[in-house]
């Protein structure tokens, strides 16, 4: 049994392809809905614009939303943790919604977008984030955050001009707005912990 | 809080099968460094934030061996990897992402056709397309030029391309705010005055266009010592230093960079 990665016509997936690869989980890269099935854990990467993401990942929802309620673990990855909200004031297309709340802008007060490594405050103490402390860097590239309208499921959250949301954690379901794939040794900690929780 | 990042650069000559990393001395004299995907996988392990690579051969296999450098460092290297040097289309773009790279670096073809900028973030996202200005020191006013008050007297900066063997004629800090405008992600900012000169980065360009634009400025060309990191975060808006010869030729490490930068109140990854 392996990972799967949503491949759906956006952007750059070699690296998180090659991470997981290089922790051993097996990656593939699926880009048809009906064969995201019979997988340990579903990986849904994204770049590039919330609206973009959202038109091209529409036709896996169904498959997607199967797998959350048969309890496969999905892990969200910066775009691919906004489209799992409502909406975003980027684009009109709506979300998947399986979270309440909106995505929105960044403060005008800092550099838009964020680029570069952040560190993390901790809120909550999850599986996913095991072995990972408030002084460890991630790298962040996003001009959007996700503002949940149930603060609980946020399980880390990272200061950049205000607090914002990095990580969510909720049964089968986590997401983060950083990039573990390119974050070093502490970011393959985060997928390895991802890929051990799915095979659980 | 954010970290000031260090970023080694890597000027690859491809006209070898390995690809290898060479320096110049102010945009001249060549000087042999090592092996792409071994260098960057030291850096890597050094703490490095981000490698980039830049292309500086003219020869008709650089994009295959550009793409065997990036997919031999991309197995082993997990941190941000930017890829430039004759970068001219989307279909460049995709080639180098499929070999595993993050971003690109452009430079020459932006400037002679301004809407690549906004090809590459809208296929990519703005996060993607690094718009790399390389900057020479003018004197006098200029006219109708951003002048900046420099130490050598007022000044313009002239943006140069083709790996600085021309001058474009345009301003580069303007050049800056309309690649901003037009969807840069971020800008490499190079002093060809002092790249690999080991003088320290020029304050005053750094500073002028940190103050212009509202993305993440790399400073870059000079940096001979740690204390040359620590005076452009200290004196301009600079996110990030790339530095090439201080780290190829072993005179420090990435990591010593760090502390060296983290024990002067610098916010760095360590």
């Amino acid at each position: 049994m392996t990972i799967a990665v949503v491949d759906y016509g956006v952007g750059n997936l070699f690296s998180i392809y090659n991470a997981l690869e290089h922790i051993m989980a097996g990656p593939e890269l699926i880009t048809e809905p009906e064969d995201l099935r019979g997988f340990d854990g579903i990986v849904v990467p994204g770049v590039g614009s919330f609206g973009r993401c959202m038109r091209r990942l529409a036709r896996f929802e169904p498959a997607l939303r199967s797998a959350l309620e048969e309890g496969t673990q999905i892990l969200g990855i910066c775009v691919g943790m906004q489209v799992l909200f409502e909406g975003s004031e980027e684009s009109p297309e709506e979300g998947l919604g399986w979270i309440d709340g909106k995505v929105v802008r960044l403060p005008a007060s800092v550099l838009v977008p964020q680029i570069g490594w952040n560190t993390l405050s901790i809120k909550r103490d999850v599986e996913i984030l095991e072995g990972i402390s408030d002084d460890d860097f991630f790298y962040f590239v996003h001009s959007y955050h996700c503002v949940p309208a149930d603060p609980s499921v946020i399980a880390a959250t990272t200061e950049y001009g205000q607090e914002v949301a990095a990580a969510i954690s909720e049964e089968n379901l986590f997401a983060v707005q950083f990039h573990p794939e390119k974050s070093g040794e502490k970011g393959l900690s985060i997928l390895e912990n991802f890929v051990r929780l799915s095979r659980c | 809080m954010l970290a000031k990042r260090i970023i080694p650069c890597l000027d690859c000559d491809l006209a070898v099968p390995q690809g290898r990393v060479v320096k110049g001395i102010e945009f001249k004299e060549i000087r042999y460094a090592g092996v792409p995907w071994e260098l960057a996988t030291r850096y890597y392990e050094e703490g490095a934030d981000e490698i980039v690579f830049l292309d500086i051969t003219a020869s008709s296999e650089r994009r295959e061996t550009m793409k065997n450098v990036i997919r031999a460092t991309a197995k082993n290297v997990f941190i941000p990897l930017a890829v430039g040097g004759g970068i001219r289309a989307v279909e460049d773009v995709r080639a180098v992402f499929q070999a595993g790279a993050d971003k690109v670096t452009v430079n020459t073809a932006a400037l002679k056709r301004p809407d690549l900028i906004s090809e590459i973030a809208g296929e990519y996202g703005s996060q993607a397309c690094v718009v790399a200005i390389d900057a020479k020191r003018r004197d006098g006013p200029g006219e109708g030029k951003i002048s900046v008050s420099t130490p050598e007297g007022d000044s313009w900066f002239e943006a140069s391309f083709y790996g600085g063997r021309e001058f474009s004629g345009v301003d580069a800090i303007a050049w800056a705010m309309e690649a901003e405008r037009l969807g840069a992600g971020e800008i490499l900012l190079t002093s060809m005055d002092r790249d690999g000169t080991y003088d320290g980065f020029d304050i005053p360009l750094t500073d002028a266009v940190s103050r212009r634009v509202r993305i993440p400025v790399i400073a870059s060309g000079g940096c001979g010592n740690p204390d040359h990191i620590l005076e452009v975060f200290s004196k301009t808006g600079a996110s990030a230093a790339l530095a090439a010869s201080i780290f190829h030729y072993g005179e420090w490490g990435v990591g010593e960079v760090k502390s060296h930068l983290a024990e002067r109140g610098i916010n760095v990854r360590i």
